[in-house]
């Protein structure tokens, strides 16, 4: 049996006096499909960036790939465990700017034929390369978004519900993209609301008062 | 020289122009009338103090008395400096050391240059001067940054979910909060002698000194302030940057950490 990708034991999260995750404990597995699910405020969002060293947890350990999350240096590790924010934010003044931060941070030359690629798999046209970011739509700026996390392929993906707000052409697009990721061994982690996701997902887990209340696999 | 005399009985005269002011806040309910006063009584006594102070220290011109009052410069202006930092953790000793780097840096190059000489009487105006621009541009500065790190909070967090190391992901408020804090510098430097007659130029000519050699001084603490606001500017904010993050590369106001 393979070594899962994260290995979470007696996760606990406390903000204040709110006991927000109480002793998650749960393996994923490498190229899981695994959608997360459980009513607003229940922790789910919470436990993803966790995973994602967004957050540090009051009490428990993260394995990443068999070894503690707290070994890895924040910048490698972020780059292979990615996170998409629900509503992200676009940098500096255009679509470039955007695409080119994620070159500058690996000390890497802006290669523009990656770039525009990564564009047309989400369906943006290339012109959109040079557009302010100001004139793009939520669901451009979603794509847009998305594409920034990719353009360098990471061992785990974390949509934070990525898709909500995005009308149907947009969402099927958002999916198909994952979906191609996912088949070339990327493992997502997926947390929504969305019922025809929560329906169409491979492996469930569902969180209610910072617990697990069906746990991934079954 | 002669030709520059304050009397006293010239200066209580002077008083008619803050009863100007105060008369105009009063009527006009500006509610700055306490802290005008205490400016004026504070002035008053600083300064006094200040003018017997050099005048013994300009006498007995003792390098580690010259030395030392420069050093009290440098601690009040961070002093100052640390009340802009708004929490910032350690901001009283990246000030200090910000405003220390940049005054003795730029004193070094003017001496070794030749343009002051280490006396007293040059050194100490010199030195308050370097100083007090410097913490003018670092409050700036941590103002900026303050601002900054609040409004672009969201933007932090995704270069930081990115992978983006804590320069990396501060690197634009960094650049602004610089920018901010010179540029006071920068656009005194580009309106002096059409806008402003600077303080010190204005002094010498006042003094009877020649226009010319007054000018001449006033290049000078154009350069030497340039000089001083980008170190100390640089310095303070390169050292306070990372403040706003915790050791775990998160960014340590609380709103991230209300996500459920």
């Amino acid at each position: 049996m393979t070594e899962p990708i994260f290995d979470v034991q007696g996760l606990r999260y406390r903000n204040g006096k709110n006991q927000i995750l109480q002793d998650i404990t749960v393996q994923i597995e490498q190229g899981a499909n695994l959608t997360i699910a459980g009513p607003s405020g229940s922790g789910k969002s919470t436990f993803l960036r966790i995973l994602a060293t967004l957050l540090t947890p009051t009490a428990g350990v993260v394995k990443f790939n068999g070894k503690k999350q707290s070994t890895y240096p924040k910048p490698v590790y972020r780059q292979q465990v990615s996170y998409c924010f629900q509503q992200p934010t676009l940098f500096g003044e255009t679509v470039r700017d955007n695409l080119k931060f994620p070159f500058e941070i690996r000390n890497q030359t802006f290669d523009e034929t990656k770039a525009l690629a990564a564009l047309d798999s989400v369906e943006l046209k290339a012109e959109m390369l040079d557009q302010p970011i100001i004139e793009l739509s939520g669901g451009e700026k979603q794509r847009v978004a998305l594409v920034r996390n990719l353009l360098f392929k990471p061992q785990v993906l974390l949509l934070d519900e990525i898709s909500a707000g995005l009308d149907v052409d947009t969402k099927g697009v958002v999916h198909r993209l994952i979906q191609s990721y996912r088949e070339s061994g990327v493992t997502v982690l997926s947390v929504t609301h969305d019922e025809s996701e929560i329906a169409a997902a491979d492996d469930l887990m569902r969180i209610r008062d910072g617990k697990i209340e069906v746990p991934a696999h079954e | 020289m002669n030709n520059l005399i304050v009397s006293p009985t010239a200066l209580a005269f002077a008083v008619i122009l803050v009863v100007i002011a105060l008369a105009i806040n009063l009527k006009e309910k500006i509610g700055l009338e306490r802290d005008m006063i205490i400016g004026v009584i504070r002035a008053v006594i600083q300064l006094t103090v200040v003018g017997y102070v050099l005048t013994y220290i300009i006498k007995v011109n003792r390098i580690w008395l010259t030395g030392l009052m420069v050093a009290i410069i440098i601690f009040n202006a961070a002093l100052n400096a640390n009340k802009r930092a708004n929490g910032i953790p350690h901001a009283f000793v990246i000030s200090l050391l910000a405003i220390a780097t940049a005054t003795l840096i730029t004193i070094l190059l003017l001496v070794i240059a030749g343009a002051v000489r280490f006396t007293p009487s040059q050194i100490v105006p010199i030195s308050g001067m370097i100083a007090s621009n410097a913490m003018v541009a670092i409050g700036l500065a941590y103002r900026s940054m303050n601002t900054s790190f609040h409004d672009q909070r969201q933007g932090v967090l995704e270069r930081l979910a990115l992978g983006a190391n804590l320069k990396q992901a501060s690197a634009h408020i960094v650049q602004m909060a610089i920018r901010t804090g010179m540029a006071p510098t920068i656009d005194s430097a580009k309106t002096v002698g059409i806008v402003s007659l600077p303080g010190m130029m204005s002094g010498l000519i006042f003094a009877g000194v020649d226009p010319t050699k007054a000018i001449m001084y006033q290049i000078m603490v154009t350069f030497m302030l340039l000089a001083a606001t980008s170190i100390g500017s640089v310095i303070a904010c390169y050292l306070a940057y990372p403040r706003y993050y915790n050791s775990d590369m998160q960014l340590r106001d609380k709103s991230l950490n209300s996500a459920k």
